[in-house]
């Protein structure tokens, strides 16, 4: 169980994530953000839950639902709005967009417009931090959509023969785009194949934070002491469309949706902190109208910033000219 | 000048790499103790163990991706493919990830990854291993593409891949990899985009590439008992291309061949074209002419192979061809 001040954090964090997405999602509609935009509402305690145990050093790779990893890793709002906005001040200087985050100085190594990759890429984070034999760790954060793609068949047996200290994080949500899991998956689960790969694999609820935080701990704990990867399948859903501006119909009912927004993460660990008199309310409005601020402010930061100059477009491709 | 041969020469350039440079790793499959199908890892082994010298899986693209994870890091994954025709099967790593990295992070990431294999069409070795593919790979932004063709070269543009931030493909052609040479001892790097020379002339211009090189010069030194004077150039590198020295060999001779193994449509001999033509067109007195591989699979059987491949004969007849326009 996390201390109190941890316990605090969490909740800023889940809110920094859910804030700054539903701000994306005005902005989507506004027309300042001006490719896709892949929001993490419904899925925050994933990205709280890993990377509260994570340092700058160790390294993160995402999806193309990464704005949350970003955000829990240590990407200020700021500069993820920019990023989507597509001006310089952005985390990719206006390169990458909402699919395409990067700050390597906090351990954000990149999201990903392409499935998969991620969980060979932390799998190769682990092998340089298994060759520098530092404590470092890396991980992957993918939908159910990569677990029937070969990279992660692929990634998952490399690290385990190599025993890397890499966390394979899946967050399930059903849907791969609009093609449900319980039709493109021979196995319906996810957190019972670790055994096929000689691997240490678990389920938990994606939607209770504290359930994630706890097996993150255990996760990064093995990692760190050199026993290897795990993999973690955490259970969620996204409540929002799978790219803002599409249309979110024809693949599941709206019951279902309200049903999952029932078990918001927010709102249970709201209630959860409520009941254990964890904190009060006054506290949690507190935390609730600063991190209100803080999105404002990284709105009115991107809005203002500077495009990318043209004559820029070139750098960049190479290290050396 | 002692001799080694060109696989004995990038053995020395990534032997004194990795006993410099501690973040060096190689993957591939029987790259171990092994020491490689092409004996490219002979010996490493016992000097550097497991981990640096790590046997795979046959799991390219696993590999491919893992290398990139890695190469963002903070180590120096060498990756052996055996056979080039391997890396297919890690294309998207290589092209949405790899090529991009560096861009797509606005240079805060480097991809220092070496991505060798063999190449070339040869010893029946059929289409799966025979491909050559650097024109695929010059035409993406990203990349650098290596195509030694002696053994001195292959040494000092391994270091220099070794010692590149940038992903690089150093493609070796089987037919050269046990030729022998003259290798200097010691460390020394050539540079990139820096094409060789390899027979001076002044009559008409051939680019050579990687394998038609030897046979190239071969060719033109016969040529020379008739009086014909032939400048015989060797790009080393494809990406970046050394058309300076290109244009220079033609602003003397006004005559261009291009000779390549690999596919002429959208091939390195059209680039080289269109680039003489775009910037050295006052300098021709005759049509640019190329001399490719049929564009084809490989076939097995060796009457058959042969047919695909520019021979001495090709070569010879397109240059009288060319000196008669």
């Amino acid at each position: 169980m996390p201390q109190s001040e941890q316990l605090l954090s969490l909740y800023r964090q889940m809110l920094i994530i859910r804030y700054t997405e539903e701000q994306l999602a005005r902005s989507h509609q506004m027309g300042l953000i001006h490719g896709a935009c892949h929001t993490y509402v419904g899925e925050e305690a994933i990205a709280t839950g890993v990377c509260a145990h994570l340092r700058p050093d160790d390294a993160v790779f995402s999806t193309h639902r990464g704005h949350g990893h970003a955000l829990a890793k240590g990407v200020s709002p700021r500069e993820v709005v920019a990023e989507l906005f597509g001006r310089a001040t952005g985390c990719s200087q206006g390169r990458g967009g909402s699919m395409h985050l990067f700050k390597p100085e906090v351990g954000m190594m990149g999201t990903s417009g392409i499935v998969g990759p991620c969980i060979l890429q932390a799998t190769g984070a682990g092998y340089s931090f298994k060759l520098l034999k530092s404590d470092q760790v890396g991980v992957a954060f993918f939908g159910d959509g990569a677990v029937n793609n070969g990279a992660f068949h692929e990634g998952l047996n490399l690290a385990s023969i190599w025993k890397l200290p890499t966390l394979f994080v899946c967050e399930n949500n059903l849907y791969a785009t609009e093609v449900p899991f319980s039709y493109s998956s021979g196995n319906p689960h996810v957190g019972n194949r670790g055994p096929a790969y000689g691997m240490e694999s678990l389920t938990v609820d994606g939607n209770d934070v504290l359930a994630v935080y706890e097996a993150a701990e255990e996760a990064v704990q093995r990692a760190r002491g050199g026993e290897g990867p795990t993999l973690i399948e955490c259970r969620t859903y996204r409540t929002r469309a799978h790219s803002e501006g599409m249309r979110d119909a024809g693949y599941r009912t709206q019951e279902e949706v309200e049903a999952w927004k029932e078990r918001d993460p927010i709102t249970r660990y709201n209630e959860w902190l409520l009941e254990n008199e964890e904190a009060g309310p006054e506290t949690l409005a507190g935390i609730e109208a600063e991190v209100k601020e803080m999105v404002a402010d990284a709105e009115e930061f991107a809005r203002n910033s500077p495009w990318p100059e043209p004559d820029t477009v070139s750098e960049h491709v190479f290290n050396q000219r | 000048m002692r001799e080694l041969t060109y696989v004995e020469a990038t053995l020395e350039a990534l032997d004194s790499a990795m006993a410099r440079d501690p973040s060096i790793f190689v993957v591939g499959e029987g790259i171990g103790e092994r020491g490689g199908n092409f004996n490219t890892t002979v010996g490493l082994y016992d000097k550097y163990g497991p981990e640096r010298l790590c046997d795979t899986p046959i799991s390219e693209r696993g590999f491919v991706g893992m290398c990139a994870g890695a190469a963002m890091t903070g180590t120096r994954p060498v990756v052996d493919f055996m056979f080039l025709d391997f890396i297919l099967d890690a294309f998207g790593e290589l092209v949405n990830q790899i090529a991009k990295m560096q861009y797509m992070s606005s240079g805060r990431l480097k991809m220092p990854i070496l991505l060798r294999g063999a190449i070339g069409i040869g010893h029946s070795a059929a289409t799966h291993h025979s491909g050559s593919y650097y024109p695929i790979f010059a035409h993406l932004p990203g990349f650098r593409v290596v195509v030694p063709a002696i053994p001195s070269d292959a040494k000092g543009l391994f270091t220099t891949a070794l010692q590149s931030d940038d992903p690089v493909l150093f493609l070796e052609h089987k037919s050269l990899l046990f030729n022998r040479g003259e290798v200097p001892e010691g460390e020394y790097a050539i540079p990139f985009g820096q094409a060789r020379i390899a027979r001076e002339g002044s009559d008409c211009t051939l680019v050579a590439i990687g394998s038609m090189v030897d046979k190239s010069v071969a060719v033109c030194d016969k040529l020379a008992e008739d009086g014909v004077s032939a400048e015989v150039i060797d790009p080393r590198t494809i990406a970046p291309l050394d058309m300076e020295t290109i244009l220079e060999s033609v602003s003397k001779t006004g005559r261009l061949l291009i000779v390549d193994e690999t596919f002429q449509p959208c091939g390195v001999g059209a680039e080289i074209a269109a680039q003489v033509i775009d910037q050295g067109f006052d300098d021709l007195d005759a049509p640019i002419r190329r001399l490719n591989g049929a564009h084809v699979p490989t076939p097995y059987s060796p009457p058959l192979e042969l047919a695909i491949v520019p021979e001495p004969d090709d070569i010879e007849q397109s240059v009288r061809d060319l000196l008669a326009e």
